[in-house]
């Protein structure tokens, strides 16, 4: 071992991301996370119910900003996290692999397509509401508008098993459209996750606008789904029963709802699935009256 | 002077009767066939106006709903395998039938239903025969919708509808699902079953295959039977929100679409610039039509504080000119409650207005002796911790609270867990676009009031519900 | 009969001020509140689809009747057919004596004589219009020469024209100058001012004219002179009573309305009947404060009248023609 290698190395403590900072879990609760052989790799925040609920307020406070952003404002936004996570591609790639178990070369398909689905929401942004709205052909003299609009809080559980690549597959729609999120990170696989976090913070999105707490999923979901102030919930990363809970708990305010069926192959084409699963259309109405009588006959 | 001018006291101009023949009893029908109840259950349909029993209908229960959702199963193959272009000729015939009939379906609607001919002549029955029509034209364009290439239907659809438009709920629910190749089990309400079963001879005249759409009047068990029936892949349901909670609830982790369109408490926001005229009409449309009965009512008045008298002034000099009474009356512009029950429950909240310090105004009109009758009625001094503001009537009962700024009526106006509708009355054309951009609102009417459209798509924020009906939208609750 | 203040004194104490200047009249007028076209003409729809019948049909028929300026307005109007005209209004109906008489007979100032004469002492009034009708493009001197010749001639009615080109330019105050001095030389005449709403344009125009006209005085204020391409409509009609009746509201001061030209059958009058009686109501339902300026649509009153009385469908060949 030559002194070099004897360097002894600075291990990061990872945090959860709130309102754009990054907090301990209020609980003071870590749990040990490991890699796809059971290796130690770092302990990652517990994210309590009260984290969560901190989360549902920072998301909230940061709906009317982001939401009330040009869509250019949010595509030049979105780019800017994939230009932040391409500089940062070799630790994702390394992150990734630990996680999932991958080979450096499976890991570096993934983060880069992670990076390109970036750029495809980020595209998407300005272009969503001339895909799915319009003007109606109403039968009367009115000029008759739908624009799609974003639902508001959306909690996110993220998929367990593709950390990164499923991870921002689920959240990219989510913000290109100007929801907030809330995300609960794979609850085995959490670190893409909580590095992510510091790739967002770094790229323009404004705090609030992505809230990533890490634990246990079966802890902080049903909190989320139960919240009165979360619009809207995506099950991606529930197991069937958890789900059906969840699903259960979102019905008290009525919660937007997107259960997909698994398996999920995050490689495919996204569509439009999920860009359109948090969108609410608000139809407007105007009289169109003609100029007037006019003329005269002598 | 007065004496004779009172004269122009307009007669009595009824629309006859005579055009509808009701039978004295109504079947299910399932699979093409008018059919008992499977426990010969029966209920009766009573005329709001005159509580005279109009019809004995059978009742489905739980037995019936599986033999529907069986014949619709069986009919799914063949249905969703036709080329578009035949499902659509079904859905123009259909259309044209409403059209030939419509006289008789309103009359049909009226009687059961309790609100005026006008309405039912003048928007019920035209939007109806209007929505088959242009979800005929879909069915043979449904690769063009944007919900993919080769887009697929879902199966069944189990459908619960309300009784305050029941024919136009029915065309909301069965249109886009034929046209997209579903095959329906459809419950109206138990007060107003019978313009359902009149659609379904209206299939049969059309020559519908069998199964294709099946009708199956009965109270909310059936319609919770329906909903939970293993074998229905779509729910689709129009009422309240408590139940459309219990739907969410009950359907969670099966997988089943839903798509529920519920309540609301709209707001009517009154700007001190607006065309006081055409507002004034516009809060009148909002609130009295239908009886209130209408789920995107504008039942709170916004006023800008500074119009506040003027304009209140004008509303009830206006309403001191609604016409109560005969609903088949073609001058009559408030017709009866839907039923005792409705009747109950729109007194209990006004009177809770009372309690809590809101005045009440009500406009002088004659209630009949018979049947169930609500005055249009107005509270002022209302503010948002009050109940008649918060909760949702459901009847002629205007709300009326007062604003200062555009940004303090938006909040008002979002502070509900409701999200239906609103409107906005403002000769200033940004003024219009920054609080239609601002309000949390699935329709947002601009100088207008309660109009509605079969391209229009119509749904809720919030807890109003979620999917949208009309429209191109209105196709991706039927497919996938 | 309560008494009703008058119009001819011009803009009650209250608005006094609105008239004080130009920018103070334009103030006021551009303040009034904005008409959208779409609701409007939905409003006057909804109400035409109204259902009169039987009892209420008869009484509008006969109010229609008793509320006909019956005009001729044409160069080719001589005194055969001006006294023709005359003899008509007194008894419209000569097989049926219980039709009551027209309001008034509205001519040309040089024929007034005319009509004065023939309808002596029969209740009918003569109206005539004035203000060099119908353009109203004539200096202002020879305008109120017009209404003094046409009041001189026995004239109980004048019907103005206002000068559209200066409401059109902004020149409110102009025009309002104009129909006080129409006014003051009419004084004892009832004025009606006709805005030629087809002119006019837009309903926020016909909005100001209303209330531009009766805070000059006017006595009735008038849609049309029958003489443009769109004359009286329902929709420019009910702007007209929904602003007398905010007028009396805040001045205490009733003003009639007369929709004039285009209204031809029985089925329509009693549809602009039905605007009245729900817009600005009861008081207004009298020849006093409502009149159509119409010709042919007498005949097709009286035809609908004998229809009533004897439950057959009548024909032109049963009503006199002049």
């Amino acid at each position: 071992m030559t002194q070099a290698d004897a360097r002894l190395s600075v291990l990061k403590t990872y945090k959860l991301y709130v309102g754009g900072k990054f907090p301990r879990s209020e609980s003071g609760r870590v749990y040990e996370v490991t890699d796809a052989k059971g290796r130690w790799l770092a302990n990652a925040p517990r994210a309590s119910r009260k984290d969560a609920r901190d989360a549902v307020v920072a998301a909230r406070k940061a709906v009317a900003g982001w939401s009330g952003a040009t869509a250019y404002n949010r595509g030049q936004v979105l780019y800017r996290v994939a230009e932040m996570l391409q500089g940062r591609r070799e630790q994702y790639v390394a992150e990734v692999a630990d996680a999932e178990g991958l080979s450096k070369a499976r890991s570096a398909a993934q983060v880069d397509a992670a990076i390109d689905r970036w750029v495809w929401y980020a595209g998407w942004t300005d272009k969503v509401a001339q895909v799915v709205g319009g003007g109606n052909p109403v039968a009367g003299p009115y000029f008759n508008l739908s624009a799609p609009e974003p639902t508001g809080v959306v909690a996110v559980v993220a998929p367990q098993e593709s950390a990164l690549l499923g991870l921002v597959s689920v959240l990219a729609p989510v913000i290109a459209t100007g929801n907030a999120a809330v995300v609960v990170a794979a609850e085995e696989r959490p670190l893409p996750a909580l590095t992510l976090a510091e790739v967002l913070a770094t790229s323009d999105v404004p705090g609030g606008v992505v809230n990533v707490l890490s634990g246990r999923t079966a802890e902080i979901a049903p909190t989320l789904a139960a919240h009165q102030d979360v619009n809207a919930i995506d099950l991606t990363g529930a197991d069937a029963e958890l789900a059906r809970e969840l699903e259960v708990a979102a019905a008290d305010n009525l919660k937007r709802v997107l259960r997909p069926e698994p398996p999920y192959d995050w490689t495919a084409d996204p569509g439009t699935g999920r860009l359109t699963a948090f969108l609410e259309t608000k139809t407007v109405w105007h009289p169109t009256g003609g100029l007037g009588v006019s003329g005269s006959a002598y | 002077m007065t004496a004779e001018h009172k004269l122009f006291a307009y007669a009595p101009a009824p629309e006859s009767r005579s055009v509808v023949d009701i039978a004295p009893s109504y079947g299910l029908f399932v699979d093409g066939e008018f059919t008992d109840a499977a426990d010969g259950r029966v209920f009766k349909s009573v005329a709001p106006a005159t509580e005279e029993v109009l019809s004995e209908v059978a009742r489905a229960g739980e037995a019936d709903v599986e033999r529907a959702v069986a014949a619709a199963r069986r009919a799914f193959t063949s249905w969703s395998g036709l080329p578009g272009a035949e499902r659509g000729k079904y859905l123009f015939r259909i259309a044209r039938i409403i059209q030939e009939r419509s006289r008789e379906l309103a009359v049909l609607e009226t009687l059961d239903n309790g609100k005026p001919i006008r309405e039912t002549r003048d928007a019920d029955l035209p939007l109806v025969a209007a929505h088959f029509f242009y979800y005929a034209g879909w069915a043979d364009k449904l690769g063009h919708a944007g919900f993919g290439a080769d887009p697929k239907p879902l199966g069944v659809a189990g459908q619960v509808i309300p009784w305050n438009f029941p024919l136009l709920m029915l065309a909301w629910k069965i249109a886009p699902a034929l046209a997209c190749g579903n095959t329906v089990v459809l419950k109206p309400a138990e007060t107003t079953p019978l313009s359902a079963l009149f659609f379904a001879d209206i299939c049969r005249q059309a020559g519908l295959p069998r199964g294709v759409v099946n009708i199956l009047p009965g109270y909310g068990d059936a319609g919770a039977a329906l909903v939970a029936h293993p074998d229905v892949d779509k729910v689709a349901f129009t009422g309240s929100t408590a139940v459309g909670k219990e739907i969410a609830r009950s359907v969670a982790g099966t997988g089943k679409r839903l798509t529920l369109e519920l309540g609301g408490k709209g707001a009517n926001i009154v700007f001190d610039d607006a065309p006081v005229d055409q507002a004034v009409e516009g809060i009148v449309g909002g609130i009295f039509f239908n009886q209130g009965q209408v789920c995107c009512a504008g039942s709170r008045l916004l006023v800008q504080e500074s119009v506040a008298d003027e304009v209140l002034d004008a509303l009830k000099r206006r309403l001191a000119t609604l016409r109560l009474g005969d609903p088949l009356d073609k001058n009559t512009d408030i017709g009866a409650i839907n039923s005792a029950e409705q009747l109950a429950r729109i007194t209990e909240l006004a009177d809770a207005g009372d309690a809590e310090g809101a005045q009440r105004w009500t406009a002088p009109c004659e209630l009949p002796g018979s049947g169930y009758w609500f005055a249009p009625t107005l509270f002022t001094g209302v503010t948002q911790a009050h109940r008649v503001a918060r909760e949702e009537i459901f009847g002629p009962v205007l709300s009326v609270l007062t604003f200062r700024t555009p940004a303090e009526a938006v909040a008002k106006a979002n502070n509900t867990p409701y999200g239906l509708s609103a409107g906005v009355w403002t000769e200033k054309g940004s003024r219009i676009l920054a609080v239609a951009d601002r309000l949390r609102a699935g329709v947002v009417w601009a100088n207008t009031f309660n109009k509605f459209d079969p391209t229009s798509p119509f749904g809720g924020y919030k807890e109003s519900g979620f999917g949208r009906e009309g429209g191109r939208h209105g196709l991706e609750a039927y497919l996938r | 009969m309560p008494r009703i203040p008058t119009a001819a004194a011009g803009p009650p104490a209250s608005l006094a001020d609105v008239t004080a200047s130009d920018a103070a009249l334009r103030r006021f007028l551009h303040g009034l509140p904005g008409v959208d076209p779409v609701g409007l003409e939905a409003r006057a729809a909804a109400l035409g689809t109204r259902s009169i019948k039987t009892t209420a049909k008869a009484y509008a028929l006969d109010l229609a009747v008793s509320m006909i300026d019956l005009t001729t307005l044409e160069g080719s109007d001589t005194p055969g057919k001006v006294r023709a005209l005359c003899a008509k209004a007194r008894t419209p109906d000569p097989t049926d004596r219980t039709a009551p008489a027209v309001a008034a007979v509205c001519v040309y100032p040089d024929l007034a004589a005319v009509a004065a004469e023939s309808l002596a002492g029969s209740g009918v009034k003569v109206a005539s219009v004035a203000t060099a009708f119908p353009s109203g493009r004539a200096a202002p001197e020879v305008k109120l020469a017009d209404t003094r010749a046409a009041l001189a001639a026995g004239a109980d009615e004048i019907d103005m024209v206002i000068d559209r080109g200066a409401f059109l330019a902004g020149r409110y105050l102009e025009v309002y100058e104009q129909i006080r001095a129409v006014r003051q030389a009419a004084a004892g005449a009832r004025l009606k001012v006709i805005f030629e709403t087809g002119e006019l344009s837009t309903y926020d125009n016909i909005r100001r004219a209303s209330w531009l006209g009766m805070l000059a005085g006017a006595d009735f204020i008038k849609t049309s002179t029958g003489k443009v391409g769109v004359n009286a409509t329902p929709a420019n009609t009910l702007v007209l009573l929904e602003a007398v009746r905010d007028y009396r509201a805040a001045t205490g001061v009733q003003v009639g309305v007369k929709p004039a030209g285009g209204i031809r059958t029985a089925k329509d009058a009693v549809k602009f009947l039905v605007l009245v009686n729900e817009t600005a109501g009861d008081d207004w339902l009298d020849n006093r404060w409502f009149r159509f300026g119409a010709s042919s649509l007498l005949n097709d009153l009286l035809m609908q009248r004998q229809k009533l009385r004897t439950g057959r469908y009548s024909g032109p060949d049963y009503v006199t023609v002049d």
